[in-house]
């Protein structure tokens, strides 16, 4: 079992989710709620990873943070060290890659909610920002948790994009899936087998925390 | 009605299917495994191979792990060009190939590559590695790619592994070594000649041979599959990459002769 693997990942994963979780409350805010023409553009990329196979992705990535590309040579310039092979890159990598994942559940969401209660704070003279915390919010907890969730999963079940720049180095940039290809590879099926298993059992219960979430069974009494 | 259309279309492309099966059974057609490090010099071959043969070849490129693994759960291939021979031998041991097809049809070589613009020097061959402008150096994966094996026994020979050990990152496969080296990624790589002699990186960078001394042979075989139904179309090809003429094209993409 390569534990170093496992524990990387969670490491990715969670850190992931914290940033996707910062960015997609305004951003789905803004998409929501914003009346601008263009949001649908807006939406648009923000979707994107959802239907571009990784590889497309990681090969952009992968041109991005070469030194052909200015925004890599900068990098390269000031920190001493390209991003690609690096924790930090696969941060980058993720948060792109589980955007749609964060941003979709917490839109959705906030659209449900019923306006005028967002109308009537606003009448009582509540702030924006005190509308969203006191009102918004608590009542899309439960979009905000599935995002969180389906992030941290989604970043988990990296592969292609984490193939194409992490360089494969352990404790660093080889997480589970890319333990699993290694061993499987190798043709060291038992080894493969067993971390397969731990992801496996892993996605089984995220899957069951959020679709038991969406059951609601600790709700009193349905409210329509 | 609608269920009246949905069977007219299931019948139409039932039909079709079988048109279309009939068809490629009368032309003759060979579907080859190839691995990655041979995707530069392979067209040509298999252009002047179809065009003696009247045959039609589909190659598929990948690592030659990859290969074998689908190889031993039934993958339709009737010809496996493998980076090493390890690979083939174990097929024919488990009876997924044909003992006799066995042949070595050239021998890979390592070349140490970098871009035209990358600004480090490697005249000195390995031993320039260990300059601090290095900051990555991109090889296979030593664990299962046969040009990274050889990559890691070439950087033990000249004692310079522990040295550098901490910069090496590792490609899935020689081509994807190449393209983390390409894009800028890594500062040098040790990737397959073959791979350096292709248009592409041939024009983007320069590469110094490292010598065939340094590390264990990387010799690459051929094998017919067992379940193949194109056995005699099979054995043409590989009659045909014995020919002096191929042995000469593969040797100016990078390879040498088998030994």
């Amino acid at each position: 079992m390569d534990w170093q693997a496992i524990a990387l990942t969670a490491r990715l994963a969670a850190l992931v989710a914290v940033i996707l979780l910062v960015i997609s409350l305004p951003l789905a805010h803004w998409l929501t709620f914003s009346r601008r023409r263009w949001t649908f553009l807006v939406e648009s990329i923000v979707s994107l990873p959802l239907v571009l196979p990784p590889t497309v992705l990681g090969f952009y990535l992968l041109m991005a943070m070469g030194t052909r590309s200015p925004l890599g040579r900068w990098w390269t310039e000031s920190t001493g060290h390209p991003l690609a092979f690096t924790f930090e890159g696969l941060v980058i990598a993720s948060v792109l890659y589980s955007l749609p994942f964060a941003v979709q559940p917490v839109a959705a969401a906030f659209a449900q909610i019923d306006p005028s209660l967002r109308e009537a704070s606003a009448t009582l003279g509540a702030s924006g920002f005190r509308t969203f915390a006191r009102v918004t919010l608590p009542l899309s907890i439960e979009g905000v948790i599935a995002g969180l969730v389906l992030s941290f999963a989604h970043t988990v079940g990296e592969f292609g994009v984490v193939l194409m720049v992490g360089g494969n180095l352990p404790g660093i940039t080889r997480t589970v899936s890319i333990s699993i290809y290694d061993h499987v590879q190798a043709l060291e099926y038992q080894q493969a087998n067993q971390t397969a298993l731990v992801l496996l059992a892993f996605s089984m219960l995220v899957l069951m925390a959020v679709y038991g979430l969406r059951r609601r069974p600790w709700a009193a009494a349905p409210i329509a | 009605m609608r269920r009246f259309v949905l069977l007219v279309a299931v019948v139409a492309i039932a039909a079709a299917e079988s048109r279309f099966t009939r068809v490629s059974a009368q032309t003759r057609t060979l579907t080859v495994a190839a691995a990655s490090d041979l995707q530069a010099a392979m067209p040509e071959v298999v252009k002047g191979f179809e065009r003696e043969a009247k045959a039609t070849v589909t190659v598929s490129f990948g690592s030659s792990g990859n290969f074998f693994a689908q190889i031993q759960n039934g993958a339709p291939y009737d010809v496996f060009l493998s980076a090493d021979i390890d690979y083939p031998r174990r097929l024919v041991a488990s009876g997924h190939a044909d003992t006799s097809s066995l042949y070595q049809y050239a021998t890979g070589r390592i070349v140490l590559w970098t871009r035209k613009d990358s600004g480090v020097d490697i005249s000195g061959g390995l031993r320039s590695l260990t300059g601090a402008q290095v900051m990555r150096i991109a090889i296979a994966n030593p664990k299962y790619a046969p040009y990274g094996r050889a990559a890691e026994a070439a950087l033990r020979y000249e004692k310079i592994y522990d040295a550098v050990h901490g910069k090496l990152v590792l490609g899935e496969n020689i081509s994807q070594t190449a393209q983390l080296v390409d894009s800028g990624n890594a500062t040098v790589g040790i990737i397959a000649l073959s791979v350096a002699a292709g248009p592409t990186l041939r024009a983007h960078g320069t590469f110094v041979e490292i010598p065939a001394a340094t590390h264990p042979p990387i010799d690459q075989a051929a094998v017919i599959i067992s379940a193949s139904a194109r056995k005699p179309l099979a054995r043409e090809f590989l009659a045909y990459l014995k020919r002096p003429q191929v042995s000469e094209h593969l040797h100016k993409f990078g390879f040498a002769a088998g030994r």
